[in-house]
């Protein structure tokens, strides 16, 4: 089958009603939380695991999706009118957006913003199918040496990409690994680290590590800092952009869409790293870098095409070979695996409809978030008026009652609370979670292809370096970590996450 | 002495690495390379992560770090025995009174809800999870449990 009758497929599985109805749920959703400060995407998908588990496994990856792809539209609309950005990735979006809505313009950076977003989705949608097959191809060659490679460079780019400090986002990698292995052995069935708790028998509730670490911590976190809200929102004249500000736009677009494609296949990549990489490449190219930071329109169109091809990139790497390359990826392929699904190269052919049902579903939410965001962008902005002190208990509720009804479980429940407070504590010290939960999802897979690799290699771990493709992914990973370790480069990376 | 961020960092970490690693050391065997035992993985973790949070600690001592700075101790409270609560009373009060409690709780994490806010939040938020989890998505959940008198 070629690439367009895969998609032909895909979006006869996209089109479903009830699919279409989830898909229009889940972009709507993320756009209500892309708005919301204070919730991010990875809260929200932890706080919804539950309540897919009853929906057909398709119709819940395409409505978790949508929430993903759907934060990247919504956190630009309040960056833009009130300098808020609703999500991280937004940030830089706030700088020259915000201005633009000084000048007047604010109709036209929310046009350009969607218009770009949806020429990046549209782009990155043929990026992934274009990828899918190849990429799987190769995977399927892979045995478990390759696979503990890939997954232990997988980690290491992992912090490469990400910001604070080195020491500290590898030790919650492996404070991840471990706590991932917490459970019955499955090679001796041996309990390992239940400390006699029949509960964790079968391995620390997933759900409710990430709800805690995300959700709660996140809470607290804000409840501390207090959410701030206020500011005027800037008149919106017209959505129309001028003929010159749409001809500015188009390179800054492609080039985006470009950028944060690449940067999300990844590991450690996503929506937020493409955005910042994208706002310094366009002020970098810009004839008149001057204008950057007062209302310039490369500004808003750049990283907004690039955080939402970033964000859809970032599901190669995860529908192809099972490796999740950050938070929401990971708690996507939790879904997947609750569902009964192996994530990996075999979903692809075993699992066609769900597949290439992802895919083309993340096409047709972009076009609803389209429709969804520009004429209903004041609609939008009243939704910040919900105050905080009504939002925070209706997450928490929604977490227990949702960790609560899998398998009517109060230990679960009270999980929550142990990694909210372990979440909460380690940010306090500057530990970010994400990488804790990516080594807790990893961790069980990278066990088991060692043992596997080391039993077909006779106890020789020179099977690492014998295997061309594992040795190949091995000196990609050190070549990494002696990049990040370059006291030069780590000046430079953390120059482009403070922008003036 | 004010604490510091690295300090607790790289000891948090050496904590965990010791109660880990020795659980494994003590219960687990550790096998063969080439047959590696349920404790094998485990304790190479637990070295490696014993050793990162050393050299973050010995660092942070050298280097000096931020001090951890206040905790809101209300809102920490109050938000991690949200879960507590539900978990222990939804099975004996079923959903209803469990989630009026609950809410509760959750609103006291603010320092400033007035108590008609309180009231109106709790009343509607229990409404509107019943509505929802119950009737939309047909959650096997009881309203009202076998600890009320009903």
């Amino acid at each position: 089958m070629d690439l367009f009758s895969n998609l032909a497929l895909g979006l006869s599985v996209a089109t479903d009603p009830s699919n279409l109805i989830y898909c229009f749920i889940g972009a709507l959703l993320g756009t209500l939380i892309g708005i919301l400060p204070g919730v991010g995407p990875t809260a929200t998908i932890a706080m919804l695991l539950p309540i897919t588990f009853s929906l057909a496994p398709e119709t819940s990856i395409i409505m978790l999706a949508g929430i993903y792809y759907g934060a990247q539209y919504g956190g630009s609309t309040t960056a833009i009118l009130l300098n808020l950005p609703g999500e991280s990735s937004s940030a830089v979006t706030a700088i020259d957006g915000y201005q633009m809505a000084r000048n007047g313009r604010a109709g036209s950076a929310l046009a350009i913003a969607a218009i770009g977003s949806f020429v990046a989705g549209t782009l990155a949608t043929f990026v992934v199918a274009a990828f899918a097959q190849p990429l799987t191809r190769l995977a399927l060659q892979f045995g478990p040496a390759e696979y503990f490679s890939l997954i232990l460079f997988g980690l290491i780019s992992s912090i490469a990409l990400a910001h604070g400090s080195f020491l500290k986002a590898l030790a919650m990698i492996v404070l991840g690994l471990l706590m991932g292995i917490v459970g019955t052995d499955l090679y001796t069935g041996t309990p390992r680290f239940t400390f006699g708790i029949l509960e964790i028998s079968d391995g620390i509730d997933f759900v409710a590590v990430a709800v805690g670490l995300f959700g709660v911590a996140e809470i607290v976190r804000n409840l501390e800092a207090g959410v701030s809200r206020e500011g005027t929102v800037s008149a919106i004249t017209s959505l129309m952009p001028t003929r010159e500000e749409l001809a500015r736009s188009v390179k800054p677009i492609l080039r985006g869409t470009g950028l944060g494609a690449v940067l999300g296949i990844l590991p450690g990549g996503g929506a937020l790293l493409a955005s910042f990489a994208s706002y310094a490449l366009e002020k970098k190219l810009s004839a008149h870098p001057e204008q950057f930071g007062r209302g310039a329109v490369e500004g808003v169109a750049g990283p907004e095409s690039a955080n939402n091809a970033g964000a859809q990139s970032s599901f190669i790497p995860m529908l192809t070979l099972g490796i999740p390359s950050n938070a929401v990826m990971a708690l996507i392929i939790g879904a997947m695996v609750i569902q009964g699904i192996v994530p990996g190269p075999t979903v692809i052919t075993q699992q066609p409809k769900l597949f290439w049902g992802i895919i083309a579903s993340m096409w047709i939410g972009n076009a609803m978030l389209l429709v969804l965001n520009l004429p209903l962008v004041g609609l939008w902005v009243k939704m910040l008026r919900i105050p905080y002190s009504v939002l925070f208990p209706a997450i928490i509720v929604f977490s227990a009652i949702g960790v609560y009804s899998v398998e009517s479980n109060s230990f679960a429940v009270y999980t929550i609370s142990v990694f909210g407070l372990l979440g909460y504590a380690l940010a306090k010290l500057d530990c970010e979670p994400a990488p804790l939960l990516l080594g807790f999802v990893l961790g069980p897979m990278l066990e088991e292809q060692l043992r596997r690799a080391m039993i077909v290699g006779r106890g020789d771990p020179a099977i690492f370096v014998q295997r061309p493709i594992s040795a190949g992914l091995l000196i990609a990973a050190a070549a990494l970590l002696f990049i990040i370790l370059l006291p030069l480069v780590r000046q430079k990376r953390d120059a482009v996450f403070v922008e003036d | 002495m004010p604490l510091k961020k690295d300090t607790l960092a790289g000891l948090a970490f050496i904590g965990f690495a010791l109660l880990f690693g020795l659980t494994a050391a003590t219960t687990l065997p550790a096998g063969t390379a080439t047959r590696m035992g349920p404790g094998y993985f485990p304790i190479l973790l637990s070295g490696l992560l014993g050793l990162i949070g050393l050299a973050i600690l010995v660092t942070g001592i050298l280097a000096g770090s931020q001090t951890v700075g206040s905790v809101p101790r209300r809102g920490l409270a109050a938000i991690l025995a949200t879960p507590i609560v539900f978990g222990a009373t939804v099975a004996g009060l079923g959903m209803v009174a469990s989630l009026l409690l609950t809410t509760m709780v959750a609103c006291l994490a603010s320092p400033t809800i007035r108590p008609r806010t309180l009231l109106g939040v709790t009343i509607g938020l229990t409404l509107f999870s019943v509505a929802v989890f119950h009737y939309a998505l047909g959650l096997n959940l009881s309203l009202f449990g076998p600890w009320l008198p009903v």
